[in-house]
């Protein structure tokens, strides 16, 4: 009985990380969890420069959902490299840098300094709803339909999605997983598009971008007006878009989208994940992702499936 | 820090919407100081999906106490948790009230109370008066500020506790009629608690108490009181101006959305002197020499 799978070159022992954002640097989780036992744990996304993160609220709940518009806070690579990146080491899980940029060359930097700082994979963030432009130099491949000017995302673009992996490429040899929006009419095709500038993952879905307004004031709820929609609320619209992305890659696909309970992470492998995500979750409970890989094993067991290889993509459709 | 489903004692109401829930916690009782908090998973369900922060109100033994008002969806379920049941908690979470400054012959403690924001001061009464057993001159002011005199709470908990406690209601149905910190200010400009008892600054300052507000704010004397609170905004805003005018040192407990109550989701911040704070993690008490005017 085996439920370790592989993203590219990258070996997990088990099918279950953490997604970026919501688990800190790791260190936040010790306390809670034994956290070799998680197959990968995600950075939460690093800049090239500090980002001091969007003005608060900055989170708010929804029926069976958060909204969340932090803003890539973070004190930038150089710190993540010298401060947090020792205590990630020494774990015996992978450790992936998730990584942001405004353009392909930014991308392709944090690669390169990653690498060199010995980190064996990133996770491209091209999907963060809550980057402004003001913040941020401009994005040649803005599509015009936005209603929020500037405010386009790079994995909103096939072209653009595959040229910053292309650029990312070119600097590391480490594993590229690409995180992709939801806010798309045909995710599949972005997927395409990242397999095809040569990433070896794919993982969706981001938050939805939402918004929340308090009647009273009338104002929004959320300090950025709009924000990312994430929890169990998606969870349906998530595992739709990881089975279409699935059937169209060949690369592995990494299924994110409120996933609360080992159930959901099994119906993101049946639909085609060879691993999932656990995000929101960890907020309420810390130590759901262990959870998660417990009730996966259990499942295994009870219906005698030798690898879990045999259970990805194993959806019937008559 | 702790993750744990902890046995609920009793959940009791108190006056009209305000209720009080005792948990047996050992482990968080054990650690808790005042001011900080718990984050409580209300259902098992997706609703409400994340878990509420709470202050400690009280430690008892080896039970804590949580003073909560029914607010939504959250604080509803909640209330309507029996004992016996089991309640999913993290804690003990977050900075507490810094008690050294308090600490001393002759020192002072104003405690500023508004609304619900006295829910973590209790216990922090509660330790001042432990921690200074022998000076029986150690005084408590607590000023209790509400709407109306059904919300004044924990008046009679202060007083056991052998506080000086004065009350400001918004209608003027109990105590001052006005804003609590209308009397901070009237305590702090005149150095003197309204009923005159014990002297708010040290001696030698006692020749500042003639002059007007303006003067006494330039006096660089270090006064021997420290001020801690916890209420709404524009109340710790006054707090936060007042601290500087008069150069007394205050605390103040801060309440701002949160996912995870632990640093995280990075979700909770207050933009303070130096940059955004978290309220969780750096917080959710800052001295208000750290916040913006």
């Amino acid at each position: 009985m085996s439920i370790a799978v592989c993203l590219g070159g990258l070996k997990l022992k088990n099918p279950v990380l953490v997604a970026s954002g919501t688990f800190g640097y790791t260190e936040e989780f010790k306390g809670f969890v034994d956290l070799n036992k998680i197959g990968a744990v995600i950075s939460k996304t690093i800049t090239l420069e500090p980002r001091q993160g969007n003005a608060p609220p900055r989170v708010v709940e929804t029926p069976s959902g958060m909204l969340n518009s932090i803003g890539l806070e973070n004190d930038g690579v150089k710190h993540f490299i010298v401060e947090k990146l020792p205590f990630l080491r020494k774990l015996k899980t992978q450790v992936i840098a998730s990584i942001a940029g405004a353009r392909a060359a930014e991308y392709a930097e944090l690669a390169k300094r990653l690498d060199a700082a010995g980190v064996l994979a990133v996770e491209l963030n091209l999907s963060c709803p809550n980057l402004k432009s003001h913040q941020s130099p401009v994005i040649p491949w803005r599509a015009q339909a936005s209603h929020q000017k500037n405010n386009q995302l790079i994995s909103q673009d096939k072209k653009a999605t595959y040229g910053v992996v292309k650029a990312a490429r070119k600097m590391t040899k480490g594993v590229i997983i690409a995180k992709l929006t939801p806010n798309v009419t045909d995710i599949a095709e972005i997927a395409k598009a990242a397999e095809d500038a040569g990433a070896d993952s794919v993982s969706l879905v981001n938050t939805f971008l939402a918004m929340s307004i308090d009647v009273n004031s009338r104002r929004p709820k959320l300090g950025n007006i709009t924000g990312g929609l994430s929890g169990p609320a998606i969870k349906p619209i998530a595992l739709r878009m990881v089975w279409e992305a699935a059937q169209k890659v060949k690369i592995p696909v990494i299924g994110i989208g409120g996933i609360m309970t080992a159930e959901d992470a099994l119906e993101f492998i049946i639909a085609g994940a060879t691993a999932v995500e656990v995000g929101t979750a960890n907020f309420i409970n810390p130590r759901v992702s262990i959870e998660i890989i417990e009730g996966i094993k259990g499942y295994i067991r009870k219906h005698k499936i030798s690898n879990i290889k045999n259970l990805i993509g194993s959806i019937e459709i008559q | 820090m702790f993750c744990v489903k902890v046995k609920i004692i009793s959940n009791k109401k108190i006056g009209q919407k305000y209720f009080k829930i005792r948990l047996e916690a050992p482990k968080i009782a054990g650690e808790a100081l005042p001011g900080q908090f718990v984050m409580a998973r209300i259902s098992d369900d997706y609703e409400p999906l994340l878990r509420r922060p709470f202050s400690i109100h009280r430690v008892i033994g080896k039970e804590i106490e949580i003073f909560y008002e029914i607010k939504g969806k959250g604080t509803e379920i909640l209330s309507k948790k029996k004992a016996g049941e089991y309640l999913d908690v993290i804690g003990p979470l977050g900075n507490g009230f810094d008690l050294r400054r308090a600490k001393g012959e002759g020192r002072r403690a104003i405690i500023v109370a508004g609304g619900m924001g006295v829910a973590p001061l209790t216990f922090l009464a509660e330790k001042l008066r432990s921690i200074e057993p022998r000076i029986s001159n150690f005084e408590i002011a607590v000023l209790l500020g509400a709407r109306t005199k059904e919300q004044v709470s924990c008046e009679k908990e202060f007083k056991n506790l052998g506080c000086d406690v004065k009350i400001a209601t918004d209608d003027g149905s109990h105590g001052f009629k006005g804003r609590i910190t209308e009397l901070l200010e009237e305590i702090l400009a005149t150095g003197y608690t309204l009923t005159g008892t014990g002297r708010l600054y040290p001696y030698g300052h006692k020749q500042a108490t003639g002059k007007n507000k303006k003067q006494l704010a330039a006096c660089s004397l270090q006064p021997a009181a420290v001020v801690y609170a916890c209420g709404p905004k524009p109340m710790l805003k006054e707090i936060t101006r007042l601290a500087e005018c008069y150069h007394i040192p205050a605390w103040v407990s801060l309440e701002e959305y949160m996912a995870c109550g632990f640093g995280a989701c990075l979700g909770c911040v207050v933009q303070t002197k130096n940059g955004y704070k978290y309220v969780c993690k750096e917080g959710p008490v800052f001295n208000t020499e750290e916040l913006l005017p």
